[in-house]
């Protein structure tokens, strides 16, 4: 583990070509890393996340990737995400090839790659049509039982970035609140990298079950204040649920999207 | 007291949720029609969201389904696999709650594309909880705005399996759980018919016709032997919704919309 300026985290450990895994469930978004793959214009990136949301919407926007691999991919509580969209229906400003799953098969891949397993069984996508349209679906019988289990691929990312709250002197990490599946992602990744709120002393008291991630297995801790905004960070700052709103006008349109991405991501 | 029929859809849906259900909720109507459940007549009522909260209990709706306001209210947070391992798969929640773009008559849902799916004519959202939510819960209830686009007699894709697209998919899959037990609309209720498994309408909302429910839908629909009038919201209902939209609007300048 090695505490790195943000800009040396992306430049040192997200490559183009990269598997890459943003991740954090509504909370906890890894805006600020997000934004600085953007500005270091990594291209071809196979980008996965259970809810795509605004940033991938902005990364994909950008022309950062080739590949999405999610589960949802909307505006939630507002509508659609107008970026992602475009690459899928009109190929702007590049094809987007997607790989689509539900929620429950993601969760279980990303916990078969943290369990160093090559895939994940499940009793999932059962009369979906869904199969049909990713071969990555497959169906095999339970040698005990002969029931049918779904199976897919764990997920193995290049690199996992996850926003948490603190990380102390050491570089162990404690996240609070919503923990979403920012463990498995982090130790199904080759390299992580942690963006938090601030570095403390110790954690102080806390509950035995904190999840806590040990130093030894992230790649680069970041300190970066707000660095989830506009999505929210526990006992720091809520959800910017009005932006969450706006952006749904920003993105609509592909010039008052890039002008917005000029002034508030590239300066 | 007068009410719109977005009103009585969430009425309607609340009304079906039992105090001792554990639901897995859905974020738009579902939502707010869980937490009237639980304002109202059903206080014991477990509501889970997929973000990992059990047992919230919001103050407003959130419009997110992981915002803060759930899990400062909940009675525990987990992580996502587990609330799909454990609590989903694991056969611990009564009700799912679901919605999407296009129903059909057997309860079949899509919430992936309109059109082609590899050249869509308009990219939805996707699955989701909702693949595994509708065979994982012991049984679904659907809520949805009823019309001739989104009730449709063959879905463009199909994302989750309600009674499959003969009626009888779920017992040749070997689906233990009952699948869509109800659909509600702003227009009217619609349960599955014995044997045969097709969605037929069973109450209209007050002032609703017949005729209004088949120009609304895309297939021949079919109406019970007998059908009641929906029992229209009682003021404390309303009241205690429109405090709740009221609420959720301070709290963050909309109505909680739809997922």
């Amino acid at each position: 583990m090695q505490f790195l300026t943000l800009e040396d985290a992306v430049a040192q450990h997200v490559h183009d070509g990269d598997q890459v895994a943003l991740e954090g469930f509504t909370h906890l978004i890894p805006f600020a890393a997000g934004h600085e793959i953007i500005r270091q214009k990594r291209k071809d990136l196979m980008l996965i996340r259970m809810t795509p949301d605004l940033l991938y919407d902005q990364m994909i926007g950008m022309g950062a990737a080739r590949k999405l691999v999610f589960s949802w991919g909307g505006n939630p509580g507002v509508g659609s995400l107008h970026r992602l969209r475009d690459a899928v229906e009109r190929g702007w400003p590049a094809p987007l090839e997607v790989v689509e799953h539900s929620h429950a098969a993601m969760a279980n891949a990303y916990e078969a790659g943290a369990a160093g397993m090559p895939c994940a069984f499940f009793r999932g996508y059962r009369g979906s049509d869904l199969p049909n349209v990713n071969p990555d679906i497959r169906f095999v019988p339970c040698p005990f039982t002969g029931e049918e289990l779904a199976c897919i691929p764990a997920i193995r990312p290049d690199v996992t970035i996850i926003h948490a709250q603190k990380a102390d002197r050491d570089g162990n990490v404690l996240i609070e609140g919503i923990v979403g599946v920012q463990k498995e992602a982090v130790l199904a990744a080759r390299r992580a990298i942690v963006t938090v709120e601030e570095v403390v002393h110790d954690f102080g008291l806390r509950s035995s079950n904190a999840v806590i991630l040990p130093a030894w297995v992230i790649s680069a801790v970041v300190v970066a204040p707000n660095g989830a905004r506009p999505s929210y960070a526990h006992g720091y700052y809520s959800r910017d649920n009005a932006f969450y709103i706006a952006w749904d006008e920003i993105a609509r349109d592909r010039e008052t999207f890039q002008s917005w991405m000029q002034e508030h991501v590239l300066r | 007291m007068n009410y719109t029929p977005a009103e009585m859809m969430t009425v309607a849906a609340s009304r079906a949720l039992d105090n001792r259900d554990v639901c897995f909720v859905g974020i738009g109507v579902p939502s707010a029609a869980c937490n009237l459940a639980r304002l109202t007549h059903a206080p014991n009522i477990h509501l889970i969201y997929e973000s990992g909260t059990l047992g919230t209990r919001p103050d407003v709706l959130p419009l997110s389904i992981g915002d803060g306001e759930l899990c400062e209210t909940a009675l525990t947070t987990v992580s996502v696999p587990e609330i799909f391992r454990y609590w989903l798969q694991g056969g611990h929640i009564t009700v799912g709650f679901l919605g999407g773009a296009q129903v059909d008559r057997f309860g079949n849902l899509n919430s992936t594309v309109i059109g082609n799916y590899a050249k869509p004519k308009v990219r939805l959202p996707g699955s989701g909880g909702a693949t595994e939510i509708a065979t994982g819960a012991e049984q679904i209830f659907i809520v949805m705005r009823q019309g001739e686009r989104s009730f449709v007699e063959r879905l463009d894709f199909l994302t989750t399996l309600g009674h499959g697209r003969t009626g009888r998919e779920r017992r040749k899959l070997g689906i233990r759980t009952r699948g869509p037990t109800m659909l509600v609309s702003d227009l009217c209720t619609m349960r599955p018919e014995r044997e045969t498994n097709e969605m037929v309408v069973v109450s209209l909302h007050p002032g609703i016709t017949s005729e209004q429910v088949c120009r609304n839908t895309g297939w021949p629909v079919r109406f019970a032997d007998t059908v009641v009038e929906t029992i229209p919201p009682t003021s404390e209902e309303l009241e205690v919704l429109r405090d709740l939209h009221a609420r959720t609007a301070r709290a963050h300048g909309t109505a909680g919309g739809n997922e």
